[in-house]
């Protein structure tokens, strides 16, 4: 009896399977740093934007992790990306002849705040306190620039030790504003995040600055950039990329700068992001 | 009094080394706990469950469709596969393929999937089905091997192979291979929800993301849809509901998966092999020696810790789970309590059992901070509610005297000493999944294989996560095979007619 149905059901799931696809969109991604349950709503209007300006269909696809971008941009499933400066550097090695074209007003001069639990005593200094050692420590998830490679780099540089062996326990709390949650519950006493996400988070009246604050802060690093893929022209038409780079340059409705969130787009090269490459090999995240 | 039997001494040494084993464990592991304020985190979360929010319900919808019909169809397809596999269970090699693709986490295996097929029904169903499969095998085996043999033993001499396995094995054993394959379902559903985690469309995608962002009452009201589809699986996974529901869940997922084969190529040519092997290529005698230095120091630098890690977590667990069960059948048996208060036991346990493990040790870490204790507790719990569920469902057939004592004498003299024999099995049945498991926990910091697997996936490093994986799955095999050797010396068994 069960053999028997199975078979039309077969037949089915093949026909599914052969059906043919429409014409294929251009697809982009983000990597889901912050808000990710709003991301979706928000970056549909990016793809709006970007349909009426390059009269193609344009779609966004969520993804659950910074390695599932990278993992859709280099399986060709997305075109462009929207990626941080690690995950962009991993991008770009793994897809030959991709560009990072545009970063953010901001992503030039970009920040890792630590922040600490104030029953830890540590407070703001010009160099990470020594009394850091031995205490709890989060980063944010493993393939973030601010939230891993620049805060380990840092860590590794002034300490001449790994995380593991400064720390008595090294957790990776999988977000930014999860950090922010456990460093002020005081499950971690002291954590590393993207200062842009401490910044709105304080904006929105989330963090409660008597239990926990802002001890250091990083100098200066290139992060979050958009990058496509080299093979876009031969699909779309010779100056696509061009045309792609043009309009993120263009935007300048503050209500999709929102979704980023940053001022407005300005022009970048792969060559910006030789400093996170170095750093990555230097902490042995990249061979 | 009559001396106690050996198989008892047995089955009281067995239980005393385990919890002397978990014992000693504890004393290695890291479980000191700090805590400092968690309470306001923990007063979110806990106003969170009080005020459910059901936000967007067409989402939520279309994610509990895509639930159910990956574990439907993941299930169902794994069930028949496993069943074909049982039949030649007495070959080494398929029981060896059997342990290999079930000790593999159904995460590790979607996120090898995501690679090759990309975010697809494809990667959510195979991530389904291929573990699935070896454990349906398994399991249909041993029920094939424990049912009564009469009939099959009067066959004549000439009867086909087919025709006795489907006449004289499979018919005897029915009862029981459709009641574990209703279970497994149960299981399947779990399993496709935290394949979420990663990114598939179901239910576990908007439970992480929103439990992430301290979006507690969503994240609440996600929890509570999982758990009512869980509660009411008695009215709806009925046999003659099966194939309708098949039919549906097929059409209703998206199918228009291209395989292509440039990228299963460079999976299995190029992002599998180890590094050196890949940056030299294999003819080189050079880059066989460094090979050899990479496996060396990736033994050096992860598998060592890791394995000794996930075998605490492990041992400690299990003597865990162990006890919560024991602590928490009660509540579902009829030998206990009345009907109407085994409907609150039995919702409490499908609510354990429920919350994945992950978002259980999260609010645990929050209060004890970070150490092995969270991953303790959350593992433990929840195999516990699985267990207690399962001999708490057993007790229904054990009949007692009209003089048998009650209440605290009933539980610690009559019953439990009764029971204490499938509890055993079920729980050695559960080493290896709690083993599995132990890996996943590795998400949260604790430096078990599963850590450094998912670190290697982080780092585009497949030819580390890979050897990483196929260390897990040894270490899962040897344990298989120690629980099945110690099953088999002292006749534990589920099943109440082998008794």
């Amino acid at each position: 009896m069960m053999k028997i149905l199975t078979l039309p059901l077969i037949t089915l799931l093949l026909t599914c399977l052969a059906s043919p696809l429409n014409a294929e969109p251009f697809v982009f991604t983000a990597i889901p740093d912050q808000d990710e349950t709003q991301l979706q709503q928000r970056f549909n209007k990016v793809a709006q934007y970007l349909e009426q300006t390059l009269n193609v269909e344009v779609k966004y696809v969520p993804v659950k992790s910074y390695t599932a971008a990278v993992s859709a941009f280099r399986n060709n499933q997305v075109q462009l990306a929207w990626f941080g400066g690690l995950s962009g550097v991993q991008a770009r090695r793994l897809v030959p002849n991709s560009m990072a074209i545009a970063q953010g007003v901001e992503d030039e001069h970009f920040k890792t705040y630590f922040i600490a639990h104030n029953s830890s005593q540590l407070t703001k200094q010009d160099t990470l306190p020594e009394q850091m050692k031995d205490m709890t420590f989060t980063f944010g998830s493993k393939g973030s620039t601010s939230g891993r490679l620049m805060p380990e780099f840092y860590i590794r540089e002034q300490f001449k030790k790994s995380p593991n062996d400064l720390f008595k326990s090294v957790g990776f709390s999988g977000d930014h504003s999860r950090t922010i949650a456990l460093v002020q519950a005081g499950t971690y006493q002291v954590g590393a995040l993207n200062f842009k996400v401490w910044d709105r988070a304080l904006a929105d009246g989330k963090i409660d600055l008597s239990k926990v604050s802002v001890i250091w802060e990083t100098p200066e690093y290139p992060d979050y950039q958009w990058t496509i893929r080299g093979d876009v022209n031969a699909k779309w038409g010779e100056g696509f990329a061009q045309k792609v780079k043009q309009a993120l340059l263009d935007i300048k409705d503050p209500e999709l700068l929102k979704s980023f969130p940053r001022e407005g787009f300005i022009p970048a090269s792969n060559e910006d992001y030789a400093p996170i490459l170095d750093t990555a090999k230097n902490i042995g995240l990249i061979e | 009094m009559s001396p106690p039997s050996p198989q008892a001494t047995g089955i009281r040494k067995l239980s005393l080394s385990f919890t002397l084993i978990a014992l000693a464990c504890l004393f290695f592991a890291d479980t000191s706990i700090i805590t400092t304020n968690p309470w306001g985190e923990v007063g979110n979360i806990g106003q969170g469950l009080i005020t459910p929010s059901f936000t967007s319900p067409s989402t939520l919808l279309t994610s509990l469709m895509n639930t159910l019909a990956f574990a439907l169809i993941g299930v169902v397809f794994a069930a028949l596969l496993g069943m074909v596999l049982a039949h030649f269970f007495e070959w080494r090699v398929v029981r060896i393929s059997c342990a290999f693709i079930r000790s593999i986490h159904e995460l590790f295996w979607a996120l090898i999937f995501l690679q090759v097929f990309g975010l697809s029904t494809l990667t959510g169903l195979l991530a389904i089905i291929i573990p699935y499969t070896g454990i349906f095998a398994k399991v249909y085996a041993e029920i094939l091997e424990e049912s009564d043999q009469t009939a099959l033993q009067r066959l004549p001499i000439a009867t086909s192979r087919w025709s006795s396995h489907l006449y004289a094995r499979l018919m005897p054993a029915w009862p029981q291979l459709v009641h574990y394959t209703q279970y497994r379902l149960e299981c399947g559903i779990r399993s496709s929800s935290v394949l979420g985690f990663v990114g598939l469309p179901t239910l576990g995608f908007h439970l992480e993301s929103f439990f992430k962002q301290g979006y507690y009452s969503e994240a609440a009201g996600v929890l509570y849809l999982f758990i009512a589809v869980i509660a009411l699986m008695r009215f709806w996974a009925k046999k003659r509901y099966l194939l309708p529901l098949l039919v549906i869940a097929f059409i209703w997922l998206p199918f228009q998966v291209s395989v292509d084969t440039d990228l299963l190529y460079r999976f299995f040519s190029h992002d599998i092999l180890p590094a050196p092997l890949r940056q030299e290529g294999p003819l080189t005698m050079g880059s066989w020696s460094q090979t050899l230095d990479w496996c060396i120091l990736l033994f050096k630098d992860q598998i060592l810790v890791g394995s000794w890690n996930t075998l605490l977590l492990t041992q400690i667990a299990l003597v865990g789970s162990g006890i919560t069960a024991l602590l928490l059948y009660p509540l579902i048996s009829p030998l206990f309590f009345t009907q109407r208060k085994r409907t609150v036991g039995h919702l409490f346990l499908i609510t354990l059992r429920s919350i994945p493990e992950l978002i259980f040790a999260f609010v645990i870490l929050l209060i004890t901070g970070p150490s092995m204790i969270p991953a303790i507790i959350a593992l433990s719990l929840h195999n516990g509610a699985i267990i207690a569920h399962l001999i708490g469902r057993y007790t229904e057939v054990i009949k007692l005297r009209a003089d048998s004592p009650t209440h605290g004498n009933r539980y610690a003299y009559e019953v439990t000493p009764r029971i204490y024999k499938p509890f055993l099995a079920f729980l050695f049945y559960r080493w290896e999944v709690i083993l599995r498991e132990s890996a996943i926990l590795g998400i949260l910091g604790i430096q078990t294989l599963g850590f450094f697997i998912d670190s290697a996936f982080e780092e585009f490093r497949f030819d580390r996560a890979l050897f990483l994986i196929l260390v897990t799955a040894l270490l899962n095999i040897l344990v298989d095979s120690f629980s099945r050797s110690i099953r088999s010396k002292l006749r534990l068994s589920t099943s109440p007619e082998a008794q």
